[in-house]
């Protein structure tokens, strides 16, 4: 049993770590355009603004378990196979990059436009305030809402049991659920909150160590 | 000729009643003078600042720095106009993720200069401002006038320099570094004690003294003017309604 939940474990890991990483690789420029383009902003565009928003929360709004299933294809595709961790990252990406997006535009506007402003006023171009002024200045916020992220993401993963996702929330529904057998299931459910605390405890406690704004 | 000349400059915010916030202001600002601008809140005081170097297009009307119009620039040329107008805001606007130091280096990293040179000039100005000590702090540790005496550093922070070169090319002589040529403080001392401020005031005072730096003063507070202006011009609902040069009438 031990050996099952350690490699669940790993699983689940590298599903969370690996998807949540590459959501951020969309989800950043994403939620960084949604704000540029949003009114008195850098780059104020009603029509780009609008278009995103909609894709994002037409996205946001699928249950994961029905993106899951309709993305399969595509995980074919690019994966070789639709089961297993592997497959599993490519739903969890599509689902988590719109989710971030928000995260991160919910953090960059947080700013107070003033700073912005005295970046502008130094003669800063648009790429140098989001990269040298907004990013930096929203830093402890958006730690915080990496490690939302990262949990949500791992709860998702586990969603993915019921169809051969792999990982701890598979074990916990093929053996747990299936089988009767409840030791396992509980084992690896204690094992989740066990991770999605830490995930939590390490990226509030980074937001604040690196928070330069507290005394 | 003036450093800058402000020629018949109208604003008028969208969506607002037709009231203009500014309504045909002229004014030339002298090259090295301090210029104060007073007014009741509402009169267009803070609009006519951030119109200056186009924070704030005008609606119609022109802002001419060194006889360039600022409000036919856009990217890049403005940009570089804006290289040699500093700001200072009653709110400080410094970035608070970064130290003192890096607060001061912002500007100069914008002008590409290279980074030992930024630390250096960076501690010069930091001595200038008086709080050599306070480089490795970060602003959240500062008080209101430390804050915006950082303020002014990264405000005066040079944004090029000249290296002059040899006839190979290759030769440089000593580069001779830019300051900006016009600082504009908005209400910079309104958030702070009066003794505070009149530390404020005597630095600027003597930026202007030493640098040459030319100040344009926006301010609500009389006093600003009488100890610190050599002129005032008077803006009220967005005209300027005086201009003298009698700023101990300010008290």
């Amino acid at each position: 049993m031990t050996e099952l939940v350690l490699r669940g474990l790993w699983e689940t890991l590298f599903m969370t770590v690996a998807s949540t990483a590459a959501a951020y690789v969309i989800g950043l420029p994403l939620g960084v355009l949604l704000v540029v383009t949003s009114k008195d902003s850098l780059l104020p565009n009603r029509y780009v603004n609008a278009v995103l928003g909609i894709i994002v929360n037409i996205v946001r709004s699928v249950p994961f378990l029905i993106l899951l299933i309709a993305v399969s294809p595509l995980t074919r595709l690019v994966v070789g196979t639709s089961i297993g961790s592997e497959a599993t990252v490519v739903p969890l990406v599509i689902a988590a990059a719109p989710f971030i997006a928000r995260m991160v535009e919910s953090s960059l506007k947080e700013i107070d436009a003033g700073v912005i402003e005295a970046a502008y006023s130094a003669g800063a171009s648009n790429f140098r305030i989001i990269w040298s002024v907004m990013l930096p200045e929203a830093r402890p916020s958006l730690t915080v809402g990496a490690a939302i992220a990262l949990t949500t993401i791992l709860g998702y993963s586990a969603m993915a049991g019921i169809v051969g996702g792999g990982g701890l929330g598979d074990i916990a529904i093929r053996y747990g659920y299936y089988r009767y057998q409840r030791d396992i299931m509980l084992v690896t459910v204690a094992i989740l909150v066990i991770v999605v605390q830490v995930f939590q405890e390490v990226g509030m406690w980074l937001s604040k160590h690196y928070d330069r704004r507290i005394r | 000729m003036a450093i800058i000349s402000i020629r018949n400059l109208t604003k008028v915010f969208p969506g607002d009643t037709a009231v203009p916030v500014l309504n045909g202001v002229d004014l030339d600002i002298e090259q090295g003078e301090i210029i104060g601008i007073i007014g009741k809140s509402g009169a267009g005081k803070s609009t006519l600042a951030r119109t200056i170097n186009m924070l704030e297009y005008p609606t119609s009307g022109s802002v001419f720095f060194e006889g360039t119009d600022m409000s036919a620039l856009r990217g890049r040329q403005l940009r570089e106009k804006r290289h040699h107008i500093g700001v200072v805001s009653q709110h400080f606007n410094l970035f608070m993720q970064r130290t003192v130091m890096a607060n001061v280096c912002f500007p100069m990293e914008i002008a590409g200069i290279e980074k030992s040179k930024r630390k250096t000039i960076a501690a010069h100005l930091l001595e200038l401002v008086g709080i050599p000590e306070k480089a490795a702090v970060y602003p959240a540790k500062l008080s209101g006038g430390q804050k915006q005496r950082v303020a002014i550093a990264r405000a005066l922070s040079p944004r090029g320099s000249f290296a002059s070169h040899g006839s190979d090319g290759k030769c440089k002589a000593p580069a001779i570094l830019l300051h900006p040529k016009v600082i504009i403080c908005d209400e910079a001392t309104s958030a702070l004690d009066p003794e505070t401020t009149q530390g404020i005031l005597e630095l600027l005072k003597d930026i202007n003294k030493r640098l040459g730096i030319t100040l344009i003063v926006i301010t609500h507070e009389m006093s600003v003017i009488s100890r610190l202006c050599d002129r005032v011009a008077e803006l009220a609902d967005g005209k300027i309604v005086k201009l003298t040069d009698d700023v101990e009438y300010y008290i």
